[in-house]
């Protein structure tokens, strides 16, 4: 196997790989004077497009993806991305959109916009959506921006967001960058949220509950009316985490359960690619009472024209240049026409049949901390294994010789030594079953040769690589060795 | 249409092995008053060929694609060579997850040590994170991150900083313990340093500056750098326009202490505005306070280098309500369509496109400032962008200019009320002398 | 294997008294939890801790955690030798590991700390 070197390594003095047009303007000679002009950049690049080429498609194969195998990861919907989406979102008429272009020349960018806004406040039951924001990390920040201008407007500002512990790092941090502390409600016996423990913590002083529904268990939130009752009556509000909407789409809308803000992560839900770490979207749809708070522009149709409104007196503002990942939202919209009302409906049906095949599948080999019923995850734990020494992370790099990814393993908190398994509705029975197969043999690995897994992977690029030494001294860029 | 890959018999299978009858009851737990009783209200599904004569026919409402445009304003168009698309649309840079399994993610791991790498060896940074989601957001990070460093409340932000940065800024910091003041502009288009050193009290953590900033004029950030250290802050340089790292000297060998901005001139088409590609770098002292993701070089059991995230400490899912940064899906294709880019265009390309881009833009420029009644606005030094005042309304002018399919200047009036009448001009690489002649003249006309 | 001498909190840090100094430290169930060490957050000389004041963090790969101040007092010195070699925390977390060393403000804090003994059985208590 080659090892793909780092550019730099290639790259010598003199080579190029792209050639400019003859400048066509006469040249002024005095045009860099009073200006700080840079000498060469040492050590930039300079290879020609052949080791360019061979450079990235070297690299794209030492990467595993969706399109190779199956990714088990919960709560992150690594659903299969449609090809005829890229088509779309690559088309000129979009992709040559300037963002400050008047916007009577840009109309089908506009009802791009609004009509997945429309459609998304379809899907999930809510007044009006923004597309603004970039994640979502970004769409909970938003989220949690809105309830704080709509409770300072109400003279009635508070200090606490309430999270249950079983929730995902963003949640958190996003309060608290919306300047809130955070106060954790306890799990209950079933892995849902405890009743008592919330409306003990459900004070005038708590703004919200950000929930994920159904939570990072996969188990439903059976009380989520209940549990809006509790902090409507504290005059409070409730967020939903959108990331696990897959196992609702067409089956219950969350606005029609009481919640009152929520965000949907496009990477997810609707099948744009996850890019090996983004671009992404967050769009945040809200109920009536948080719509005048909104980030500007509004995407608004007047009779038969699109246009902006950036008039609105209490937006919380921007949060980001321009009107969000609109590529992405082209991509998500394609999805959606693509699909129909049947089709999404089936997204739900079918991920959480996938999921419950696998738990019921694998329940005897692995230990299985909640004993609800789950829809599109599970979450088991090593704990089984743990009485060979074999801990959630061996399981995890053994699964790669195996040649599928790790499921998600930092969290729910909760679980010990969590394996959280979300197969989405795009597998087939044939990879289900490799998936069920490899588990099956490693948990027997685990009582007959724990030491093939603390060693894993063996079949891989690279082996398992020494994260510790990695902090320990940071080597975060290229630089010519220094000869002495 | 539908992508399930399920066969009627592997879902009876299925069923009979979980021991239900239909996928209906799996969602027994859910109460009977929350269900949706009916067919969701969308349009009905369309199979591929009606799909894409749907969104051909909304693409072409877009008649901006057939315009000559000169607008830049925090989004450029530069030529893209062939082999990005090509590369980038490959399925293992596409649909991979985030890199949290190393071993079989190192493609894209590799990718962000280079990015990486590029970004610090053209801002002068000694590191740099795997990229934010636009320079508008990264500029509220960097504010955010300047806090965290020194403790003090107040930044002090260049009025000629994008008017998207300084609202973005706004948002995030509103709700913070940190207050933001504006630093206005002098005659030239440069910063009234005067008036920056008599805000610049012991309260402010970091003064940001835009360099080009917006009116397009190049700043000097040797001089305000001295200023600002002098008062115990930080220097923080934006970067709106990154084409101009190809010939402009590395704020950090001026003095930036963090370097943050939009990378979408490397590489990634207007698009609407996004996805775009926010990157930051700061010095090494600074390291634990960078937001976002970084990669960083180990090796692994057998001795081979490799490439990981690392310094997770800092970020959500491990610091949760105490992270740098809430940031989680960053946009690493669009690091992969840049890190493409400045590979293929290398030291040589990079260089030949800025020295186009001012050399277009002054051509440009003095060509519309001898049309009678417009003259060049600002005195200072421009990269790819100035502003022009107008002896009348320009959204007048750029009414005819739109008749003609020609996108003119951005009217500044809407975000400076004091630059009534001036437009900014972009003029790139891409933009021909007679596309610039043409301009002209349709603007001699439009004004007589 | 937990020293006689010293004192515990129920956080896992430990302190050893010597005189109107201490030395404090995090104790070997508390290394072993974190993983391996590579980071270690060190207060400033001079600083004034109460009793469980945060005196800083300790960072492995995968987690974080806080440490807090067994005892009230004032930071005469820390372990600087953990900026370059962080990995002696998980080495000998009871010994060379040690972070910081107080001027003792009042002696009388421990007593509302555990023995060895105690800590090992408080211990024994959290396997189940």
């Amino acid at each position: 196997m080659i090892r793909e070197p780092l550019i730099f390594e290639v790259s010598d003095k003199g080579k190029r790989a792209f050639a400019f047009p003859k400048l066509d303007v006469p040249a002024k000679n005095d045009i860099f004077q009073g200006l700080p002009v840079r000498e060469d950049i040492p050590d930039f690049p300079q290879v020609s497009e052949v080791e360019v080429v061979r450079h990235f498609t070297r690299l794209s194969q030492a990467n595993y993806c969706v399109d190779i195998g199956f990714y088990p990861l919960g709560s992150c919907t690594m659903k299969y991305n449609p090809k005829v989406n890229e088509r779309a979102a690559s088309l000129a008429g979009f992709v040559s959109s300037h963002p400050f272009a008047p916007p009577d020349l840009v109309q089908g960018n506009l009802e791009v916009l609004k009509r997945i806004a429309d459609y998304l406040c379809e899907i999930a039951g809510m007044d009006a959506f923004t597309l603004q924001p970039s994640a979502g990390a970004q769409g909970e920040l938003t989220g949690m921006m809105l309830i704080r201008a709509c409770l300072e407007e109400r003279g009635d500002a508070r200090k606490i967001v309430l999270i249950p512990d079983s929730a995902h790092g963003t949640n958190p941090s996003s309060a608290h960058l919306c300047g809130y502390r955070v106060q954790e409600v306890k799990s209950n016996q079933a892995g849902t949220v405890d009743l008592e423990d919330l409306a003990r913590n459900m004070t005038g002083d708590v703004a919200a509950l950000m929930l994920t529904n159904p939570n990072t268990l996969g188990v439903f939130e059976w009380d989520i009316k209940k549990i809006a009752e509790i902090v409507h009556a504290k005059g409070g509000f409730l967020y939903m985490d959108g990331a696990n909407m897959n196992a609702l789409t067409g089956i219950c809308r969350p606005g029609d359960a009481g919640v009152d803000v929520i965000h949907i992560n496009l990477h997810k839900t609707f099948s744009t690619p996850h890019g090996g770490g983004g671009p992404g979207a967050g769009p945040v749809g809200v109920k009536k009472v948080l719509e005048p708070y909104l980030p500007i522009p509004i995407i608004e149709k007047r009779g038969e024209q699109y246009a902006l409104n950036f008039v609105r007196p209490k937006t919380i503002g921007r949060v980001r240049s321009f009107y969000g990942n609109f590529l992405v939202a082209v991509r998500a919209l394609a999805y959606m026409l693509t699909l129909g009302p049947e089709g999404i409906k089936e997204i739900a049906e079918i991920a959480v049949l996938n999921s419950n095949y696998i738990r019921k599948s694998l329940q005897k080999d692995y230990h299985l901390k909640y004993d609800s019923p789950t829809l599109h995850e599970c979450v088991f734990s090593d704990k089984i294994q743990k009485e060979n020494g074999i801990l959630n992370i061996d399981i995890a790099k053994r699964l790669i010789d195996y040649g599928v990814h790790p499921p998600t393993m930092s969290f729910p908190l909760i679980v010990h030594g969590a394996l959280m398994i979300e197969p989405t509705e795009t597998e087939s029975k044939r990879d289900l079953d490799i998936f069920i197969d490899a588990m099956k043999k490693i948990a027997q690995e685990a009582k007959q040769n724990p030491e093939i897994l603390k060693s894993a992977p063996h079949q891989s690029y690279v082996r398992r690589l020494d994260e510790t030494a990695a902090a320990r001294n940071p080597v975060l860029k290229w630089e010519r060795e220094k000869k002495l | 249409m539908s992508y399930i890959s399920l066969s009627n018999q592997d879902k009876k299978e299925m069923l009979d092995r979980i021991g239900v009858s239909s996928p209906e009851e799996l969602f027994c737990c859910f109460p009977e008053d929350i269900r949706l009783k009916r067919g969701l209200h969308l349009p009905a599904a369309m199979p591929e060929p009606e799909l894409l004569r749907h969104f051909e026919a909304l693409a072409a409402k877009n008649v901006y694609a057939k315009c000559l445009s000169f607008l830049g304003a925090g989004s450029y168009v530069h030529f893209i060579p062939t082999v990005v698309d090509y590369l980038s649309s490959r399925g293992e840079f596409v649909t991979p997850y985030t890199p949290y399994q190393p071993e079989v993610s190192q493609g894209t791991l590799q990718v962000i040590f280079e990015y990486q790498t590029l970004i610090c060896q053209l801002t002068g940074m000694d590191i740099a994170n795997a990229s934010l989601y636009d320079g508008a957001s990264a500029a509220a990070e960097a504010v955010l991150m300047a806090h965290r460093l020194n403790g003090k409340s107040k930044v002090l932000v260049a009025r000629a900083l994008h008017p998207q940065y300084r609202e973005t800024i706004g948002t995030y910091t509103k709700n913070l313990a940190v207050t933001v003041e504006e630093a206005g502009f002098g005659e030239n288009g440069e910063i009234d340093l005067k008036a920056l050193a008599e805000k610049l009290d012991k309260d402010v953590s970091a003064v940001m500056i835009q360099s080009p900033n917006f009116f397009g004029v190049v700043e000097n950030l040797k001089k305000i750098g001295e200023l600002v250290h002098s008062r115990q802050a930080l220097l923080i340089v934006a970067v709106a326009e990154a084409a101009s790292l190809g010939i402009l000297e590395a704020p950090g060998r001026l003095g930036a202490d963090i370097v943050c901005g939009e990378a979408q001139s490397f590489g990634l088409a207007p698009s609407f505005g996004g996805p775009y590609l926010g990157f930051m770098g700061c010095m090494k002292d600074f390291i634990r306070q960078l937001p976002g993701r970084i990669a960083g070089q180990t090796k692994d059991v057998d001795g081979n280098r490799g490439f990981v995230l690392t310094l997770s400490t800092r970020e959500q899912h491990i610091r949760r309500e105490k992270a740098t940064s809430n940031i989680c899906t960053n946009q690493a294709l669009c690091a992969l369509r840049a890190t493409i880019f400045l590979e293929t265009l290398g030291q040589l390309g990079l260089k030949e496109m800025a020295m186009q881009n001012i050399q277009k833009a002054n051509y440009a420029a003095d060509r519309l400032a001898r049309v009678k009644g417009i003259k060049k606005k600002f005195a200072g030094k421009f990269f790819n962008e100035f502003v022009l005042e107008f002896p009348k309304d320009l959204q007048k002018v750029n009414e005819d200019l739109k008749q003609k399919e020609v996108v003119g200047g951005l009217a500044l009036g809407a975000f400076y009320p004091e630059l009534k009448n001036c437009g900014l001009f972009c003029v790139t690489e891409v933009h021909q002398k007679e596309e610039i002649d043409r301009l002209a003249s349709l603007v001699e006309e439009a004004l007589r | 294997m937990y020293p006689q001498n010293f004192f515990y909190t129920k956080d896992h840090e430990w302190v050893q008294v010597k005189g109107d100094q201490a030395l404090v430290g995090i104790t070997e169930f508390a290394q072993k939890q974190l993983g391996d060490v590579v980071y270690v957050e060190l207060p400033a000389v001079g600083t004034q801790l109460d009793m469980h004041q945060t005196i800083g963090s300790i960072e492995s790969v995968k987690a974080v955690s806080e440490v807090f101040s067994p005892i009230s007092g004032e930071v005469a010195d820390v372990n600087s030798e953990l900026n370059n070699s962080p990995e002696l925390v998980n080495q000998d977390p009871h010994g060379k590991g040690w972070i910081l060393r107080l001027k003792v403000k009042n002696k009388a804090d421990v007593n509302s700390l555990m023995k060895a003994t105690e800590y090992e059985k408080f211990l024994e208590g959290l396997e189940h």
